[in-house]
């Protein structure tokens, strides 16, 4: 399980396919009664803990469910404000998950955008001409990999720092793109991808590549 | 690592008349349709395009070819590998011109026009525009902008199969990162 995330960024810079394959969640789930001790606060279209840090709930973290039930953005999925749900003693006891936020598309469309432009200073930076730009960024917990093709789609797979054969891994998605993108008819060119065959071959091809880097030796 | 070709579609061969009673069908089809050569032409080069442009992604995937550092490699690339990968034949390059930004493909054969005979009311048409604007496609998406057009062509009388393709720009808007 140590490949995250596969992107997909078309020319002019616009992510055109996601895919998270693995996402590490720390969740927490507890029973709370009146009057809640943890700070909540409005942030970004989301409830979040701003003080109280317990039991594995951090500052930071998201309110993500009341007793089970999905909240959407403030409100709770019957459409009432949360934090006024929260302030009311009588709807305790109260079972809420908290967790890290997960990445919205939108979000997740301008860190795109945003990668893409990096990627055009790193190309510009280089002090060599025809630098191939950006081709891995490095973190502790992760590892970036990008690939971009001459024709300008880029490529771009998050994986744990120690998985092996992305390379070849980043190939293979080329491969599957100019396959069951390119070579179905109704997928129009730069647009979302949103081909099934897609989906299912960039899945079998992302657990082909897990099993092979786990064993060490990679490509 | 060597790098396997692990697509299975690879051992699906497919009978060649087949493809030639396909295009043959195609082209019969636009001809009826329009009634015109010169629309029919335009008509096979659009096709031809939007095939050009996806099947650049295949053909960068699979021959690991990279960047051509001039025309002259361009058309190496396009003859000896791009031709004889889609189509199974390999034209020779020749007549460049001192420019160094025009040459011509010489094709024995085509395999789009096995069998074919064209009838004395079709002399305008070009038969095998499809693969010009496949070229041009192509190419456009690799920054490069060429004009593509048939200087003799067998079913017209000629002795040989003449593709002559010229070198106009390169593409400046939309350059991938890292290419200035």
């Amino acid at each position: 399980m140590a490949i995250f995330s596969v992107y997909v960024v078309n020319k002019a810079g616009g992510l055109i396919y996601q895919y998270d394959n693995y996402v590490p969640r720390s969740e927490v789930e507890k029973t709370f009664s009146y009057p809640l001790d943890l700070v909540l606060k409005h942030h970004d279209e989301k409830v979040i803990v701003s003080f109280g840090q317990r039991d594995g709930i951090k500052v930071g973290h998201a309110l993500l469910s009341i007793n089970g039930v999905d909240v959407i953005g403030k409100n709770t999925a019957d459409g009432k404000d949360t934090l006024e749900y929260l302030k009311d003693p009588a709807n305790y006891p109260v079972s809420i998950r908290f967790g890290r936020a997960r990445l919205s598309s939108n979000e997740k469309l301008m860190l795109a955008s945003m990668f893409h432009s990096l990627f055009a200073i790193g190309s510009q930076l280089s002090p060599e001409v025809g630098s191939s730009g950006i081709e891995m960024l490095e973190t502790d917990v992760f590892k970036l990999h990008c690939f971009q093709t001459l024709t300008g789609i880029k490529f771009i797979v998050l994986a744990d720092p120690r998985q092996s054969g992305i390379d070849a891994l980043l190939k293979k998605i080329y491969e599957i793109y100019s396959d069951f993108a390119l070579k179905n008819p109704f997928y129009s060119l730069e647009m979302p991808i949103r081909c099934e065959l897609f989906d299912q071959n960039l899945k079998s091809a992302l657990e082909v590549a897990e099993k092979a880097g786990n064993f060490g030796a990679g490509s | 690592m060597s790098r396997q070709s692990n697509r299975t579609t690879d051992s699906k061969k497919m009978n060649s008349e087949l493809f030639t009673l396909t295009y043959g069908a195609l082209v019969t089809q636009l001809c009826k349709d329009y009634e015109n050569d010169e629309e029919v032409n335009k008509q096979l080069d659009k096709m031809g395009y939007n095939i050009g442009v996806r099947l650049i992604e295949d053909f960068l995937a699979r021959s690991s070819v990279g960047r051509c550092q001039d025309f002259r490699e361009t058309a190496d690339v396009i003859a000896k590998v791009a031709f004889k990968m889609y189509l199974g034949v390999t034209p020779s390059v020749t007549n460049w011109s001192p420019a160094g930004d025009e040459f011509s493909l010489i094709l024995e054969n085509n395999p789009l026009a096995d069998f074919v005979e064209l009838p004395d009311n079709h002399s305008t048409l070009v038969y095998s525009n499809l693969l010009c604007g496949a070229l041009r496609g192509a190419l456009e998406m690799v920054q490069m902008a060429v004009d593509v057009k048939f200087a003799q062509d067998t079913l017209r009388g000629d002795g040989v199969t003449e593709i002559r393709m010229k070198f106009i720009k390169r593409i400046e808007e939309n350059l991938p990162a890292g290419d200035e």
